[in-house]
């Protein structure tokens, strides 16, 4: 009884030092967060707003797309619209091309990473750039991101500074990046100072800023009554990315509209304090119209999120605005790892976007929740993200997915709990023969004993004790 | 008030000490308590694994079985909680029984409502908020929530002579029970609950209590393989001590 997930993630305990430093790592993250929760006496009231404004958004999400889209273009905007990721990759590689672009900075974007793009530019021979520092350290790793918020948080520093030097990084830049920085003694070429290594980084990105001919954000909202994109960052990448370039390309996903400037007030409260734990991001970017001499376009992107819409049991997933605190809030990521999960997007959400996405692919992810039901309690829009799993667990079967000894057990249960008298005679037998409940016996031929030892019968039942006159 | 006793299966074949302690502590506070003898499960472990549906008949016999009382009361939050919350998704129909099935600490804490008990027990115990008890009956305030604080099970176990109540660190983060969770994710599983138990075992206390067996038996078997001499003990019998 194992699914990927379950696999990958003992090979992510078989190093208890490294769980115990991710376990730690993103539940300060958690701690943080509540910190600024409890001293917000409307905390509460936030994210019933931002429930409720999502919820409205969503289900009259075709007039408020309409009313960006106008917006947009009335700023002078250019708007796409996207129906899958073909589609989207086509739409960017086909803006590029009138531009004659080389070379791209990008500002963080997991629509991007759903929708493949860096590997499409790169096959069309054009410069992909990462600007956000986490995701130029995996870009340049050649990794995928284990986080959605703080992708390579995983990452030692070590194994950053031993990167850049392999990418020439440190050669170019280390000996400007460590004046007056490093300790006496301390060689630029091998160390691994954090604030040091940030320095060089800056360097490098700069050069890059300077040269590329188009920058790339996405977007937390997109603000219908103005057609206006905000973008929140800590490193003012995204301002870096478009203050150069002449060219500004926007990928969003279709949900990511919010209608008016009064709801981003309550969104903007909730984001940061749940994704890093700050009141709020460094830089939150406002982008309404292309600069001067500058164009400005907006894709617009679906890629399976109108079905999503159509979805009675989980089209609530919308809601999500990529914050990350179900991440870090959950035990058992905390406790595997983002590559555990078979989806880009790991945690209580990635498990259902996962689903949504491709089921055969990613209903190994299903196993990776206890229903411990802390991500309900943290999400800021209220996103029922452990019912969901838990109706996801129900279809497993109906989809050929359902893992044979759970379905066997569950079987044999069912056998043993609708008939109280065969209940009563296996209980009866239980202590004798060690001969358990099928539950059980099949239990301890398994995994449980990976890390338990058995529970031990009790020589009586409550059942017999009753029976026998012994409850009193 | 006529209250139907639910043991289930798992107290009932590994706990029944549970079961017997709930009953002394129903009957002490006067109250008319029954055990219909045809009860089983509540479905959860089936649900959880996906199998709900092979859970239907037993919905329907439980509805039966407990109909007629004022309460069903159980020693165990989860099967409390799974009762009340899914059995009427399950079935597709209302369910009289699983809306007036109560975790034995709600019960006695918001219907009966005791200011004295006669128990004693004097140790110190380290309170198990266990997931379901928390975020699904509210025996405490999650910790995710900027609600006020309470702590139901506190509020009862401070009724008792002697006793000290202490909260791990991280009071209610899950030590990665969660039924079949356990044998599917047995690395996860069991490393939550090393985490958890360690956090207990830092308080000082010298017995982990909690409403709920399942969370207590998940624990107890990691502890005993790693040699931890910590004991475990559910707040049923702590609050029947003596009885």
């Amino acid at each position: 009884m194992s699914t990927k997930h379950s696999i990958a993630a003992e090979k992510f305990n078989q190093d208890s030092g490294r769980v115990t430093r991710h376990d730690q790592t993103f539940w300060s993250v958690r701690s943080k967060r509540d910190g600024l929760a409890y001293q917000l006496e409307e905390w509460e009231q936030l994210r019933e707003s931002a429930n409720l404004i999502k919820k409205h958004t969503i289900t009259h999400l075709a007039d408020y797309l309409e009313q960006f889209e106008t917006n947009a273009r009335k700023n002078g905007v250019h708007v796409h619209w996207a129906k899958d990721a073909d589609e989207y990759n086509d739409i960017v590689m086909q803006i590029m091309r009138e531009h004659n672009v080389k070379k791209v900075v990008k500002s963080k974007s997991m629509l991007t990473e759903e929708c493949h793009l860096n590997d499409n530019l790169i096959r069309h021979g054009i410069d992909v750039v990462e600007t956000d520092l986490g995701e130029r350290i995996l870009q340049l790793m050649e990794i995928p991101p284990s986080h959605i918020v703080m992708p390579a948080i995983h990452v030692t520093r070590e194994e950053v500074a031993a990167c850049f030097r392999e990418k020439g990084i440190i050669e170019k830049h280390g000996a400007h990046a460590a004046e007056g920085l490093l300790k006496e003694g301390e060689d630029w070429r091998t160390s691994s100072d954090p604030t040091y290594l940030t320095r060089a980084a800056r360097y490098h990105l700069r050069d890059n800023f300077m040269e590329a001919d188009c920058g790339m954000t996405g977007g937390n909202f997109g603000i219908a009554e103005t057609g206006d994109i905000v973008v929140c960052t800590n490193e003012g990448n995204a301002d870096m990315s478009t203050s150069i370039p002449k060219l500004h390309i926007v990928s969003i996903g279709l949900e990511k509209i919010i209608p008016n400037y009064k709801a981003m007030g309550v969104f903007q409260r909730l984001l940061a304090r749940h994704g890093t734990g700050q009141a709020t991001t460094v830089y939150t970017s406002h982008f309404r119209k292309p600069r001067p001499g500058a164009e400005m376009h907006i894709i617009l992107v679906d890629n399976g999120r109108s079905s999503i819409l159509g979805n009675i049991e989980h089209w609530q997933t919308l809601k999500c605005m990529r914050c990350g605190a179900c991440m870090n809030t959950c035990p058992v990521y905390r406790r595997s790892g983002g590559y555990s999960y078979t989806y880009f997007i790991p945690g209580p959400i990635g498990v259902n976007l996962g689903m949504l996405k491709d089921k055969d692919a990613n209903y190994h992810n299903c196993s990776a929740c206890s229903l411990c039901m802390s991500c309900d309690n943290v999400c800021p829009v209220k996103v029922d993200l452990s019912t969901q799993i838990y109706k996801w667990r129900q279809e497993l079967d109906s989809m050929g997915h359902a893992d044979p000894m759970k379905k066997m057990m569950s079987a044999g249960m069912q056998t043993l709990f609708e008939h109280p008298s065969l209940y009563t005679t296996a209980l009866k037998f239980a202590p004798l023969a060690n001969h358990v409940p099928a539950f059980m016996t099949n239990i301890k031929a398994n995994a449980w004993c990976y890390g338990h030892t058995m529970p031990e019968f009790a020589k009586e039942s409550f059942h017999t004790l009753w029976k026998k006159g012994k409850v009193k | 008030m006529k209250i139907g006793l639910f043991v289930p299966c798992y107290v009932d074949a590994l706990y029944p000490e549970v079961g017997v302690a709930a009953y002394k502590l129903l009957c002490s506070l006067g109250l008319d308590v029954e055990y219909p003898e045809k009860q089983t499960c509540c479905g959860q472990p089936m649900g959880n694994a996906g199998f709900q549906n092979k859970a239907e008949k037993l919905v329907e016999n439980y509805d039966e079985l407990f109909r007629g009382y004022d309460y069903v009361v159980a020693p165990s939050a989860s099967c409390a909680s799974y009762v009340r919350f899914f059995h009427e998704g399950i079935v597709k129909h209302e369910c009289e029984a699983a809306k007036r099935t109560m975790d034995l600490v709600e019960f006695l804490h918001d219907v009966v409502k005791p200011t004295s008990l006669k128990a004693r027990f004097p140790h110190k115990v380290s309170l198990h908020n266990s997931c379901h008890g928390v975020r699904e009956l509210g025996l405490s305030s999650p910790s995710e929530r900027n609600v006020p604080r309470f702590n139901k099970i506190k509020d009862l176990l401070q009724l008792v002579e002697g006793i000290t109540v202490m909260e791990p660190e991280r009071p209610d983060e899950c030590c990665g029970f969660g039924g079949m969770f356990s044998v599917e994710e047995p690395a996860v599983s069991t490393r939550m609950g090393k985490d958890k138990l360690r956090r207990h075992i830092a308080t000082g206390a010298e017995y982990i209590t909690g409403p709920d067996s399942s969370c207590l038996m998940h624990l107890q078997g990691i502890a005993r393989k790693n040699g931890e001499p910590i004991k475990f003990i559910h707040v049923a019998q702590i609050l029947a001590a003596g009885l």
